[in-house]
């Protein structure tokens, strides 16, 4: 299939986005949309899983170290099938399986509860540990923000994946050069990404973020590489796909009013 | 003189001897094998054992991940730095998702010695009990450290095993029973119990030998397992005894002693005590003398009891 059907599925999986943290009344657009086409290609080409069999022996996993962006991983599995997708609109809400942030004993297909910063790649290292140990083909990946390199557990983790050769394990950096509190460059600097991780003895692959023919290539690059982690800095745009968002660390943690949901379902290809 | 053997040393040749028959069973390390004794696991089932290096956060959320993945993990550092540095790793990603993680942390407490304050935790155990979930054990000897290990690593779900640095004497006997989560009476009494964990247990024994000596007659109990809490032997010793000590090698702030208070305040007041690290850090020093110097002797529990009499 070429880039445009999964440029189609990426387009409703951002709508659903917009649509959750809007019925919700708060939640984290600016990076679930930056991450929305890595995260589609993830769960509709790239990882080897069954919606009807979320445990299936020997399939990838996925954890969402950036766990704020659960609204994008809760958004790509409904679309592929592993619940409606009108149930996440009860993101947030008291009695929700759909957390603030993800909580794998309540959304099938969750692998790892994630919200606290540079927890999911460590707790991966320990999966593409247990996969090495068992003979078990499943591969791991991980998608982490680019402010969350600032947690020295990330490091502490991508040592540890080198020195056991983990390439069964790739993680993502949603590199989009925004946090809460503004750009990475100003509040605390996290370049170069690409020679850090190369430094720490992981294979590299930088790419656009929101290029599908890119991001498939890495995949397979990562899939190539032998006796070494691989990371992809995935250059991407905060609040791809809504005019008002992009590039803007405003929206990094704020729910769209009516008026502004109703604007960003349209500029993304729906109707409100 | 009792035969003497440190809690963390049992640990190490449990960890073997479990791993013999269950091979499902990996354990880790952060740079202390040696001193925390995983290291003859790691010899004896070296592709089974992961040195994470100086990293516990990645430790334990490494543990965590291999845990989710179906193996039962035993990962070890010092209680220092397991409880403190890495708790809020151990509370997300071992607690909340109830990860089969035994956190085995060794050198707890004053009697980690020369290595001072920096070293000396007595906060872990207060850190431990409050995560929804986790089951905190304390033996006192190597023998119950070795019985309770077993049974630790068997259920599924996270624990926090609390191993001492220095040897203790061993008490127990090899066909003793010992169950999780139900105290253990060591000796009958009917004026004063001393509800005790950990190396404070026969501490509590001496006491209540000296005790009996003065006309006291206490009760021993050994409380093993802090968390799920036996409340029904606490309960029982306020109603037939009327009078608690609680001691413990661990701050008299959030351990022992406070939960046997929040149990005793709601079901059975009782006049109680506390022995343990009053509210204070500790400093370098051997064991015995540091034991002396901040109140956690025989001589403690016997000057406690007496104040209830």
């Amino acid at each position: 299939m070429d880039s445009k059907h999964y440029e189609e599925l990426a387009s409703k999986i951002r709508i659903d986005v917009i649509r959750m943290i809007h019925s919700a009344g708060s939640g984290h657009p600016g990076g679930s949309l930056s991450a929305a086409d890595i995260v589609t290609a993830l769960y509709f080409k790239e990882m080897n899983i069954d919606p009807e069999n979320p445990k299936m022996e020997g399939r990838d996993k996925f954890v969402l170290s950036k766990g704020h962006a659960g609204p994008v991983q809760y958004a790509a599995l409904a679309e592929r099938g592993y619940y409606p997708v009108s149930d996440t609109l009860e993101l947030r809400k008291l009695g929700s399986k759909f957390q603030g942030h993800p909580n794998m004993h309540k959304v099938p297909g969750i692998e790892m509860s994630t919200g606290s910063l540079g927890q999911g790649i460590s707790v991966c290292v320990g999966m593409a540990l247990a996969n090495k140990m068992d003979g078990n083909p499943g591969r791991v990946y991980t998608l982490l923000g680019d402010g969350e390199l600032q947690e020295g557990l990330v490091w502490e983790a991508a040592m540890s994946a080198a020195h056991y050769g983990l390439d069964n394990l790739v993680a993502i950096v949603d590199f989009n050069g925004l946090q809460i509190d503004g750009r990475n460059d100003d509040v605390m600097t996290v370049k170069p990404i690409d020679e850090k991780f190369a430094a720490f003895g992981w294979n590299v692959v930088v790419i656009d973020g929101h290029n599908f023919e890119e991001i498939f290539d890495a995949f397979d690059k990562a899939r190539a590489c032998k006796g070494k982690p691989t990371a992809i800095i995935a250059c991407t745009h905060k609040g791809r796909g809504v005019s008002f968002m992009e590039d803007n660390p405003g929206w990094h943690g704020k729910a769209p009013s009516d008026e502004e949901a109703k604007q960003a379902v349209e500029e993304l290809g729906g109707e409100w | 003189m009792a035969e003497k053997m440190a809690t963390r040393a049992a640990y190490g040749k449990t960890l073997v001897e479990v791993g013999a028959a269950n091979p499902n069973l990996v354990v880790m390390d952060a740079d202390l094998s040696k001193s925390t004794m995983t290291a003859e696991f790691g010899k004896t089932y070296p592709e089974r054992f992961f040195n994470m290096g100086i990293a516990e956060q990645n430790l334990y959320g490494t543990a965590a991940g291999l845990a989710l993945s179906g193996k039962v993990v035993c990962a070890s550092t010092f209680a220092m730095f397991a409880s403190g540095r890495a708790f809020e790793i151990i509370r997300n990603s071992i607690g909340y998702t109830g990860a089969n993680v035994k956190v085995c942390a060794t050198h707890a407490g004053i009697t980690v010695g020369e290595d001072g304050a920096s070293h000396q935790t007595f906060e872990d155990l207060a850190l431990m009990r409050t995560i929804p979930g986790m089951t905190v054990v304390n033996p006192s000897d190597g023998v119950s450290a070795n019985k309770l290990l077993k049974q630790v690593i068997d259920f599924d779900g996270p624990a926090y095993v609390r191993l001492g640095r220095a040897a203790v004497p061993i008490f127990y006997s090899e066909d003793a029973e010992l169950v999780l989560g139900k105290a253990n009476t060591l000796r009958e009494g009917k004026d004063v119990t001393v509800i005790a964990t950990g190396i404070m247990v026969s501490e509590a024994m001496a006491a209540a030998e000296e005790l009996a000596e003065q006309g006291i007659d206490v009760r021993v109990i050994d409380m093993h397992t802090i968390k799920p809490l036996d409340e029904d032997a606490i309960v029982k010793a306020s109603e037939e005894t009327g009078k608690i000590v609680t001691a413990e090698e661990h701050s008299v702030i959030g351990g022992l002693g406070s939960a046997v208070a929040e149990v005793l305040c709601k079901k059975a007041p009782a006049k109680m005590a506390m022995v343990g690290q009053k509210d204070t850090f500790g400093e370098s020093g051997k064991p015995d003398q540091l034991k002396e110097k901040y109140g956690m002797t025989a001589a403690d529990i016997v000057e406690a009891v007496k104040g209830l009499m």
